[in-house]
């Protein structure tokens, strides 16, 4: 295997040599990856200077405004090394070379001058092999395919690695429809045209890692597997997975999501659960929703709960309280702000309704709305975030029945609502009839609340619901 | 607008059924086309899927386009310095960042956009604006109108009614301006006016200028009537049919690939995260009770994420802890008033509940989500 890949330079045969004694074939990898980490000393590339080339109207200067790279990226031809701008144009400066960079001549806001250095890139001496890719014996590109490209007259723009690929499997790379730019063909690409001619999902290409006979045993089960199952899939493009983990910082929504949670460990949490007859509420939204238009408001659901819970509270004080945080002190809070937890791009956000207790119905619908408007632009003020005391959060509209919520320091308790689904019930008579069922998840907190208050809240809650002209009763 | 594009477009029902290949081959050395869409991303990304996979060797391209209203910042800018951003959030006023250079500028339907699209070699600015004062003058021999050696076009001398920027690949090149017929001067002055102070960047600058709507000098001018001279004129200079071809930017079969470019201009890492690192350097000044305190804050913001933060904080004013968290969190985080206002509302939750610490800190950060 190392014969093929006989390089002029004398140092980096004599690391392969010392290694492939030692360990075997997966040194190759080994010393590969050394002949990367070391930089300028042991490189045998060739060393070029790419220059900033005319800009046209007689520019002879720009600005640096961006590098696309940075010293040690591998690059391809054709690729944007960096953006430049000057008067009022902006300019993308793509490479000339196959290759690694190996220094960047300015900083970021630097004048460069054209004509002059912009960029150093280190050609490989042993043209069609990029750094980056495996190590498996290849001939070296063989003068027959430059040749045969010329012949056809049109250049076919593919990297070495991709023109590899393509020798390696008998392609022609004018046959090959690039999707690439400047319709340059991809990897891809190839694979497509190869997995039309076999009609096989071929393996991923290896990469680092492959030795030959390896790979060819793998490609055979894989092929006796799709002979097998010759069900015509749709698949526009093999599946190469190439992927890597990728590590990013945990910040903006996340990081308040992280801070919220951890602190809500702290409450020793219990659920209850029931489900909720809404057939007759579901029939009253049915009238009052025109009602509600022709007033300007989409009219949901959740007003009818949020004004239900709020007159469960005049009852139920303590689920709408506050545990200092040496649990010496228990405040019960005069205003019921409810909070809705919304589902937004970016996150989880929970606004809250300001003062349920003296809202009717259509009162907390416009201000669900101003909300939910102001939640999905991203506009939501600090106020209309601080301040809930209790929380609802209809994860059924998403989905699900049961649910286990997380309760939101400093509150006590909140609820989740599962979807509304028609499902058979006996009635009074034992007949079956079509309800409308939804089920809600309360969590509380075990420290001051106790199950008994909590089952009879939720009673109280759910027979305003399943009865709403009963709320008309103590409505304030 | 459709209607009215109508009326330029012979051939409308013919181009819109034509498969892609004859679409965009056609026998002559230029092509008109007109955007059949208001929206600023949309636009935006015809001008980037032309300038990535059109051959312009034989062809060159006009392409015509208005925005409902948009601000459009240029691709190295800062729009925090630029305009007013919590107006532009009220108005629901876009924001877009293009991919040319050149400073701010803002639309809407009473102004309108040229793109020339030739092959880099071919890439000439001056021509291209005396192309438009000929079609100007053309239309309406008394407006004076010129171009000066900055690439704006000035009326009576004085008023900026055009300004240019320009994007320069490997192979093609493009030069965009805008031309102000009927435009919003009110709307437009406060929109550009940034109220950030403290603010050090290295971004381009924009130059504000006086503008003046040509309407104002000829009543009887329409973006329209603007529109179609410009075209004529240049169906002229490149001896081809004087006929505009509408395109609808959210056609993936004639344009594919056009749906994610769209995309991309609408992320927040390419409108804001592509802002040049800038540093804020003020002081805010809280109303509290009796008092005004002074706050110095100090940040540094790189790819519209806080990297540094500082907040200088009388002693005791809150906790100190407190002070340390709310720094904490916002390094790292986008520097966006929503992501802002739901970390600081987090941290509240989760420090004593005391109604004088709540106003104390919801002040603060009031005062902070307003920097951005």
């Amino acid at each position: 295997v190392c014969i093929h890949r006989v390089r002029s330079c004398s140092s980096i045969r004599f690391i392969k040599s010392k290694y492939v004694c030692v360990f075997d074939k997966s040194a190759l990898k080994f010393s590969h990856q050394q002949r990367l980490f070391r930089t300028s000393p042991v490189s045998c590339g060739q060393i070029v200077q790419f220059k900033l080339s005319d800009i046209g109207e007689g520019i002879t200067e720009v600005t640096v405004k961006e590098w696309y790279i940075k010293e040690g990226d591998s690059v391809s031809q054709f690729d944007s090394i960096c953006e430049v701008q000057s008067d009022k144009a902006s300019v993308t400066i793509t490479s000339r070379y196959d290759g690694v960079i190996r220094k960047l001549h300015y900083n970021i806001d630097d004048i460069a001058f054209v004509g002059k250095p912009l960029v150093d890139i280190e050609i490989d001496a042993s043209k069609g092999v990029a750094p980056e890719e495996d190590v498996v014996e290849t001939p070296p590109m063989s003068h027959e395919e430059h040749t045969h490209q010329e012949i056809k007259g049109h250049k076919t723009l593919a990297t070495p690695a991709v023109r590899r690929l393509a020798m390696e499997n008998n392609i022609k790379l004018s046959e090959v429809v690039g999707t690439g730019k400047d319709n340059r063909i991809l990897k891809e690409d190839i694979l497509n045209y190869l997995a039309k001619q076999t009609g096989a999902i071929l393996p991923p290409s290896p990469k680092a890692e492959i030795v030959p006979p390896l790979r060819k045993t793998e490609a055979a089960p894989a092929a006796a597997k799709d002979k097998a199952r010759r069900i015509p899939i749709p698949v526009s493009r093999p599946i190469v997975f190439s992927g890597k983990d990728k590590t990013e910082p945990v910040t903006g929504f996340q990081k308040a999501m992280v801070k919220t949670m951890s602190a809500a460990l702290k409450i020793p949490h219990f659920g209850y659960c029931d489900e909720i007859d809404l057939t007759q509420l579901v029939q009253l939204r049915e009238e009052l929703k025109p009602l509600a238009e022709i007033r300007g408001v989409k009219l949901s659901f959740m007003p009818f709960f949020i004004k239900a819970a709020s007159l469960g509270l005049l009852q139920y004080p303590i689920l709408n309280a506050s545990l200092d945080e040496n649990c010496q002190n228990v405040t019960y809070k005069a205003s019921h702000n409810i909070g809705v937890a919304m589902d937004t791009e970016q996150g989880l956000i929970v606004p809250n309704v300001k003062n349920v207790q003296v809202c009717s119905v259509f009162d907390i619908a416009v201000e669900l709305n101003r909300l939910q408007s102001l939640g999905s632009a991203g506009q939501l003020g600090t106020s209309d975030l601080t301040g809930g005391t209790f929380t609802l959060s209809n994860i059924g509209t998403i989905g699900g029945t049961y649910a286990k919520p997380v309760i939101l320091p400093p509150e006590v308790a909140i609820g989740a609502l599962g979807k509304i689904q028609v499902l058979p019930r006996f009635n009074g008579k034992g007949e079956v009839f079509k309800a409308q069922i939804m089920n809600v998840s309360w969590s509380a907190d075990h420290r001051i609340i106790d199950g008994a208050t909590m089952a009879r809240f939720s009673n109280l809650w759910k027979s305003y619901l399943e009865n709403p002209a009963s709320m008309l009763l103590d409505l304030k | 607008m459709v209607l009215q594009s109508l009326k330029n477009c012979l051939w409308l029902s013919c181009v819109l059924r034509t498969p892609k290949a004859c679409f965009w081959s056609t026998a002559s050395g230029g092509l008109i086309i007109q955007s059949v869409s208001n929206d600023v991303y949309q636009n935006l990304a015809v001008e980037d899927w032309i300038h990535d996979h059109m051959d312009l060797e034989k062809q060159q391209i006009l392409f015509l386009w208005r925005n409902s209203p948009a601000v459009v910042i240029g691709r190295h800018q800062n729009p925090w310095q630029e305009c007013n951003l919590s107006l532009l959030r009220q108005k629901n006023i876009k924001l877009a960042r293009r991919r040319s250079g050149g400073g701010t500028v803002y639309h809407d339907l009473g102004n309108i956009n040229l793109t020339f699209f030739t092959t880099r070699k071919k890439y000439e600015r001056m021509g291209n604006l005396k192309l438009v004062v000929k079609a100007l003058k053309a239309l309406q021999p008394q407006l004076d109108v010129h171009v000066t050696d900055r690439y704006d076009i000035l009326l009576d001398r004085q008023y900026k009614i055009s300004g240019t920027a320009a994007k320069l690949g490997r192979t093609s090149a493009y030069h965009h301006c805008t031309l102000l017929c009927n435009a919003d001067k009110f709307v437009l002055s406060s929109a550009l006016k940034s109220p950030y102070k403290g603010l050090k960047s290295n971004a381009t600058p924009s130059m504000p200028a006086s503008v003046k709507n040509l309407f104002e000098e000829d009543p009887s001018l329409t973006s329209e009537m603007l529109l179609d001279a410009i075209a004529k004129e240049y169906a002229v200079q490149h001896q081809i049919d004087h006929h505009i071809t509408l395109i609808n930017p959210a056609d993936e079969t004639l344009l594919p690939g056009i749906s994610n470019k769209t995309k991309e201009l609408q992320t927040w890492e390419w409108v804001y995260g592509k802002t040049p690192k800038f540093s804020i350097s003020t002081c805010l000044n809280i109303a509290y009770k009796d008092s005004v305190l002074d706050v110095k804050v100090n940040m540094d913001v790189k790819h519209g994420r806080i990297e540094a933060c500082n907040i200088d904080l009388p002693e005791q004013w809150l906790p100190p802890g407190l002070n340390r968290e709310l720094v904490q969190s916002l390094t790292g985080s986008k520097f966006c008033p929503n992501e802002t206002a739901t970390l600081v509302t987090t941290l509240l939750r989760v420090c004593p509940q005391d109604d004088e610490l709540h106003s104390r800190w919801s002040l603060l950060c009031e005062n902070m989500i307003r920097l951005m």
